[in-house]
């Protein structure tokens, strides 16, 4: 792998490659020395343009644990926040050395842009761009499943058949995305579930079904419900009325998460809204997956870092 | 400079010799005229471009009117219409006079300025349209383009205003609301790639609410780069009910679609967006029957740094006039669709016609002023930068292989290009100066 971009490029076999290595990369965290050597002598960027404390501090914990040497370059402070161009930024990380950047950007393609450009020579790792895709967050999100269905069995296994509810705001989500073309190339069904006004345009040639009302997919008996979160400036541009009608029709309360199967995972890429799309009793249910998902993620982004900077030629 | 055009094949497919004597078409050769070998080469009338970009002044980083003239000569071009959003914006007779004398004190081409709609293209007040229709820079063209005028009472006021002054509005239809942060053609590409969309009924909507408008106060109406299918149909409706309305599309919206988008290459940014094959279709369909009027560049010349980033963050536009006549070869001509005679009509005639400039309305008439474009049209290049005349580099174009090449670019009477090489910039304005010290002459002591 030479980049990681997005979700809809990845075969199946990469896709289950990956999910492999992070279970070699999970086991790392239950030693009492949390820490490998492969990327000793490397060098990642962290270069965030959006803050995500959650996100960049999971890829820093992640090639720490490899030995990278890890540099954080956030925008908010920095020559990025005076003006200074996406190509000049790269061109200053190249000049420095970077093996790796992990981008985060608030305009969709940005990190295809880097990589496609002649600006710099290190592997991109899009950690989210604008409402396109964000391919770690659907890898740890796909693995997060899997180990809750396989266990210590996990390794070679697909999701074939595996039922996924995403509900919320599809539109702008780079999270459904990349979720939506990684399930479907693991043999999942995906459905997704939001007011027509949160669906993007086209989503009929998408490889999902489409629902508006959340307590038919409730009653359709879901192996893994994933709620997206909601941003309440989301209302002044007339996609819903108000948060109480939102919450009512679209969230996880307790009512509804009393009708889902005791092993129905329910899933939240963070930081939850608890209250809107989910109630608090569903986020910290037996049937949640919140904080394994996190401890998920740390693994996902070592293999991915390790998929990118330390195999021969380029191959997994 | 007297010329002889050596069996030149013309539109209609015969071969002719042309003349021209002092910048006119004449019926036959001056004493000591220059021959040109015109073999194998088609003659069209002077390409005229009614939407062009020429940012001067104020963003002279971009284009000048100078650099902008010798990008449309290249391209064929002997007349372009300079759109009005410079700054400061063309709303009055003092910015149309500049630029109209800054075009002719060049001499490439014939730059007729346009005039805002709205002062400062704010879409509040009318700009003073009588003052610019009076000025020595004759505008007829008015457009806030770039923006749509988007208020339906100032439309209604703005049509009715410029037909006092025999003008003509051009729209930017674009429902403002619609299109707030827009990036590419609204559909399955644009939720997938996760682009803020661009809906085809922003264009529709408004351009079904002007042509009622134009209907109901019998005014003239011409609709700027229409790219959708439902466009089509509501301008073939309007035409079918006798309304007064015109049409354009660009080279790039007969040619280009959304797919390109994919790369998130900022080049195929451009305002209206790439739309899909159906829609590149449609246009083409609507070009051959004459539902779409004419072809325009919307060159729109962008700085490096402009495209060098995100797609979210780059500008809009394209630059066009280079490669436009060749896109219109590979679009409608190899395609089947025309012929050169309907080339000549959509690049010449009929913009010439609507922008209300003279001496266009018969190719080649003798006593008319010498305006004609000798094209190889056999010939095939890979488009590359040596291509480019202007400042822009944002060309969607790089690396394809386009049909034709122009040759010999004649601007009342002289050259502007000359065996396939821009002429430079002193000789040009030179040749400039001596067809106007004729014209004064001729109209001091006009001919029997």
């Amino acid at each position: 792998m030479r980049h990681l971009l997005s979700t809809k490029d990845l075969d199946l076999s990469t896709a289950v490659g990956i999910l492999d290595v992070a279970e070699d990369m999970a086991d790392v965290a239950t030693r009492e020395v949390k820490k490998l050597p492969t990327l000793r002598g490397k060098t990642v960027i962290n270069l965030f343009f959006e803050d995500s404390t959650r996100t960049r501090t999971s890829f820093e914990v992640a090639a720490k644990r490899l030995s990278a040497d890890l540099i954080n370059f956030s925008a908010k402070g920095s020559s990025v926040s005076k003006g200074e161009s996406l190509k000049d930024t790269a061109q200053t990380l190249a000049a420095m050395g970077a093996d790796a950047v992990v981008i985060r950007h608030s305009a969709s393609g940005a990190a295809q842009v880097l990589a496609t450009s002649d600006w710099i020579d290190a592997s991109i790792l899009n950690a989210g761009d604008g409402t396109h895709e964000h391919p770690t967050q659907a890898l740890l999100d796909a693995y997060t499943m899997r180990k809750r269905l396989h266990g210590a069995a996990s390794r070679g296994k697909d999701l074939d058949g595996l039922s996924v509810t995403i509900v919320g705001d599809i539109l702008h989500s780079r999270v459904a995305r990349s979720n939506v073309w990684l399930l479907q190339t693991l043999g999942a069904h995906v459905t997704v579930v939001a007011p027509a006004t949160l669906l993007p345009s086209g989503i009929e040639t998408w490889p999902v079904a489409v629902g508006y009302d959340l307590d038919e997919a409730v009653d359709a008996n879901p192996d893994v419900v994933m709620m997206l979160r909601i941003q309440a400036e989301r209302m002044n541009a007339a996609f819903f009325p108000n948060t109480r009608e939102y919450a009512r029709e679209w969230g996880l309360d307790d009512e509804r998460l009393a009708r889902l199967r005791p092993d129905t995972m329910v899933m939240h890429p963070g930081p939850m809204v608890r209250g809107l799309e989910i109630s608090a009793s569903a986020a910290d249910s037996s049937r949640s997956t919140v904080l394994a998902q996190v401890a998920n993620g740390v693994s996902i982004r070592m293999a991915v870092l390790y998929l990118l900077l330390a195999s021969e030629g380029g191959q997994l | 400079m007297n010329l002889i055009l050596k069996s030149a094949t013309l539109p209609n497919g015969s071969t002719a010799d042309l003349f021209v004597t002092d910048g006119r078409f004449a019926v036959e050769a001056a004493k000591g005229a220059t021959t040109i070998d015109a073999a194998g080469l088609t003659a069209l009338p002077g390409l005229v471009d009614l939407h062009t970009h020429l940012r001067e002044p104020g963003y002279e980083q971009s284009e000048t009117v100078l650099t902008g003239s010798r990008a449309a000569a290249a391209g064929g071009f002997t007349a372009v219409h300079a759109m009005a959003n410079t700054s400061p914006v063309a709303d009055t007779a003092g910015v149309v006079e500049q630029v109209h004398s800054l075009g002719a004190q060049r001499g490439y081409v014939t730059v007729r300025p346009i005039g805002a709609v709205t002062m400062g293209l704010a879409g509040e007040r009318l700009s003073e349209i009588g003052a610019m229709a009076g000025s020595r820079a004759k505008v007829t063209v008015f457009s806030d383009d770039g923006k749509c005028v988007s208020d339906a009472l100032l439309m209604r006021r703005a049509l009715e205003y410029v037909k006092t002054f025999g003008g003509v509005i051009a729209q930017h239809a674009q429902e403002p609301r619609l299109t707030e942060g827009a990036q590419m053609n609204e559909g399955a590409l644009s939720g997938e790639l996760g682009l803020a969309g661009w809906p085809a009924v922003a264009e529709e909507a408004i351009i079904a609410r002007d042509v009622l408008l134009a209907q109901h106060v019998g005014a003239r109406l011409h609709i700027c780069h229409v790219s959708t299918a439902g466009s089509v149909d509501v301008v073939r409706w309007a035409k079918a009910r006798g309304i007064d309305v015109t049409a354009e599309a660009t080279p790039h919206h007969l040619l280009l679609t959304e797919e390109l988008a994919r790369s998130y290459d900022s080049r195929y940014k451009v305002n209206p967006p790439l739309r899909r094959d159906e829609d590149v279709q449609a246009l083409r369909a609507a070009l051959a029957d004459g539902t779409i009027d004419i072809v325009a560049t919307d060159h729109a010349p962008h700085p490096l740094e402009s495209k060098e980033c995100a797609w979210d963050e780059a500008s809009f536009g394209m630059v066009g006039l280079e490669s436009a006549l060749s896109v219109v070869q590979l679009a409608m001509v190899e395609s089947g669709l025309f012929g050169w005679a309907d080339v000549a009509r959509v690049l010449s005639t009929k913009p010439a016609e609507i922008g209300g400039l003279t001496g266009y309305a018969d190719a080649f008439a003798t006593g008319s002023a010498a305006n004609v474009t000798l094209y190889d049209a056999t010939a095939s290049r890979v488009f590359g930068l040596d291509d480019l005349r202007g400042k822009g580099r944002n060309t969607p174009y790089l690396g394809r292989e386009l049909p034709g090449r122009v040759i010999t670019t004649i601007h009342n009477g002289y050259p502007t290009v000359r065996d396939g090489t821009l002429l430079d910039v002193g000789e040009v304005a030179a040749s400039a100066v001596e067809f106007q010290r004729a014209l004064e002459l001729n109209r001091k002591n006009p001919r029997a």
